[in-house]
């Protein structure tokens, strides 16, 4: 609040002191960190390392315990989501924030179009033009590499592959500021693996994005973030720049995962 | 249902048909069948939505002597609203003589003996399934509409905590999302019942089964506008005078039906028509669905 008129210097999204239990297990404490305008960060790990937990918690999906998470909203100040109304955390999440689930149908209303499902966030900030609509749905479509044409088709024609670039365009369109993606590459083939991480990063880059990042994989760590979290056991134990703590891991755990020791 | 709530409601009681019901109401039962209590609290519901305008209001129904689906909702409405100076007229698609809303006027006229018409300017009451009549209504009268499904989230989100948040929170980005479906299927918004309306610029309401060419005669409507969901257990209403908006594009306005040819019978241009089959070599004919619209209109043509 502070740096109110220096935004420049604040961090995107603050997390302080993080604390989340279920019936007496710790699934994540004492997590803090730092999110940047334009960063990834990568929270890797084991399942049952608190990495899923932590996300929810952190887009408002999970009420946390005990901590902070301050985001800097549109205005420049620093707010913690537990201090807005529900309308405006609802609209915070389908404007300023996207949400990338793992599994597609999760993220994709199945009875509508591939361009309802686009067209969703952009009624929600008071489009009623459907020309315009549908011009932007198609060129989103053609963005993230699906073609156009297939504007009118549900979302149970496409491939798994496709669904997730179609999850992806429907969370973009409203231009958002910060993405939270769940194994976004988790569960495709290699080879359909390989193609997404591509157009990930080159979206990413073109629209400043920032996003926390949540993934067993380090490969795809390694590919699209900034910086890396390795959490175990509900708490962060190493952090650090991504390369740096691929290449060099401190921590005895994280010098596991990396030499691929443990199984995912 | 009891013995007695059949005598009240489905068995077709001759002295009705036969003009001789003049004695009273049936003494079996209490006025308008409901007992006084069931009948404060649907008043409490209806106070509510009236002075929330499009809001759902969640009442306890109370089984009718009729099946669900013969709008046991609106009946109740009725029921807690009349009294015996009230003159009842029931339509169903727009219709005096159907057999659903024959057997809805004998309920009122075995258990309140108050006066029943057709002509739509007499009606202090008028209990409707699927139409508002064509004549002005004035702020003497109340429509009371019988609602199947009063919830217009529900295709598109089947949880209703999350339709209540969205109604609350005035979250109603999906009922454009369904009109966009609709266009992108057909080329048009081919919704043409139940079309979706805003009222009082803000709660969103399904209009019952009504036509989309009865919408624009709920804007502003100088009679007081209730609806009953028997089933679903909601009531809600629009208050007179009340802003009422069909959601649309701006590329895609809001139209209502229209038809190349007039009524058959009466000759109106103006009224929603019914096509019906006149005989069995498949000739047809279109006339007003307002059936008492149309014989005033033709008795004053000739
Ligand atoms: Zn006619």
């Amino acid at each position: 609040m502070s740096n109110h008129d220096q935004p420049l210097e604040q961090p995107l999204l603050r997390v302080t002191d993080l604390a989340k239990s279920y019936g007496g297990h710790a699934a994540c404490r004492e997590v803090s960190f730092d999110l940047w305008p334009g960063e990834i960060l990568a929270v890797v790990g084991e399942s049952g390392s608190g990495k899923t937990t932590l996300l929810k918690c952190i887009s408002a999906q999970l009420a946390c315990d005990d901590g902070r998470i301050e985001y800097l909203m549109r205005d420049g100040v620093m707010r913690d989501i537990h201090s807005l109304s529900e309308a405006e955390r609802r609209f915070l999440m389908r404007t300023d924030w996207g949400f990338v689930h793992q599994n597609p149908r999760e993220g994709l209303r199945m009875r509508v179009s591939a361009g309802a499902n686009i067209a969703e966030r952009m009624i929600a900030v008071g489009a009623r033009n459907y020309g315009k609509i549908r011009g932007t749905a198609e060129d989103w479509m053609d963005q993230v590499e699906l073609d156009p044409a297939r504007v009118d088709h549900q979302p149970n024609t496409f491939s798994g592959g496709m669904q997730q670039r179609l999850q992806i365009a429907r969370n973009l369109v409203t231009h958002p500021r910060l993405m939270f993606m769940d194994e976004p590459t988790g569960g495709l083939d290699v080879s359909v693996q390989a193609r997404l991480l591509d157009l990930l990063r080159s979206l990413v880059t073109k629209m400043q994005l920032s996003a926390v990042l949540v993934t067993h994989d380090l490969a795809v760590a390694r590919l699209l973030s900034h910086r890396i979290m390795v959490m175990q056991g509900g708490e962060v134990i190493e952090t650090g720049l991504t390369d740096q703590v691929l290449d060099d891991p401190q921590h005895p755990y994280s010098q596991m995962l990396v030499s691929s020791i443990l199984p995912v | 249902m009891t013995q007695a709530a059949q005598n009240a409601g489905m068995q077709v009681d001759q002295s009705d048909v036969t003009g001789e019901a003049k004695a009273g109401p049936d003494p079996h039962y209490n006025f308008a069948y409901l007992d006084e209590q069931t009948k404060r609290m649907i008043r409490r519901a209806i106070l509510k939505g009236v002075a929330i305008p499009g809001y759902q209001v969640p009442f306890a129904s109370r089984e009718m002597p009729m099946p669900y689906g013969w709008g046991t909702g609106g009946v109740q409405v009725t029921a807690s609203i009349i009294g015996p100076d009230d003159v009842l007229k029931v339509i169903d698609q727009g219709a005096d003589d159907t057999t659903n809303a024959v057997s809805i006027r004998q309920f009122f006229v075995r258990t309140t003996d108050v006066e029943t018409t057709t002509h739509t300017e007499e009606a202090s009451i008028i209990q409707t399934r699927h139409r508002i009549p064509e004549q002005n209504l004035s702020e003497d009268q109340i429509l009371v509409y019988q609602v199947p499904i009063p919830e217009p989230l529900r295709f598109l989100e089947p949880r209703e905590s999350e339709t209540r948040k969205m109604h609350a929170l005035g979250e109603y980005g999906l009922m454009h999302v369904k009109l966009y479906e609709d266009i992108a299927t057909h080329g048009h918004i081919a919704t043409t019942y139940a079309y979706p309306v805003k009222v009082n610029g803000h709660y969103i309401m399904d209009p019952s089964p009504t036509p989309k060419f009865d919408n624009p005669k709920m804007h502003r409507m100088p009679a007081l506008q209730l609806f009953g969901a028997g089933r679903e257990k909601r009531i809600y209403a629009i208050p007179p005078h009340t802003a009422v908006y069909s959601l649309d594009f701006e590329d895609h306005p809001f139209e209502v039906q229209q038809w190349e040819q007039s009524c058959e019978i009466c000759g109106a241009g103006d009224t929603f028509l019914d096509e019906v089959v006149t005989d069995d070599q498949g000739g047809r004919m279109f006339v007003c669905s307002d059936s008492d619209h149309c014989n005033r209109h033709q008795e004053a043509a000739e």
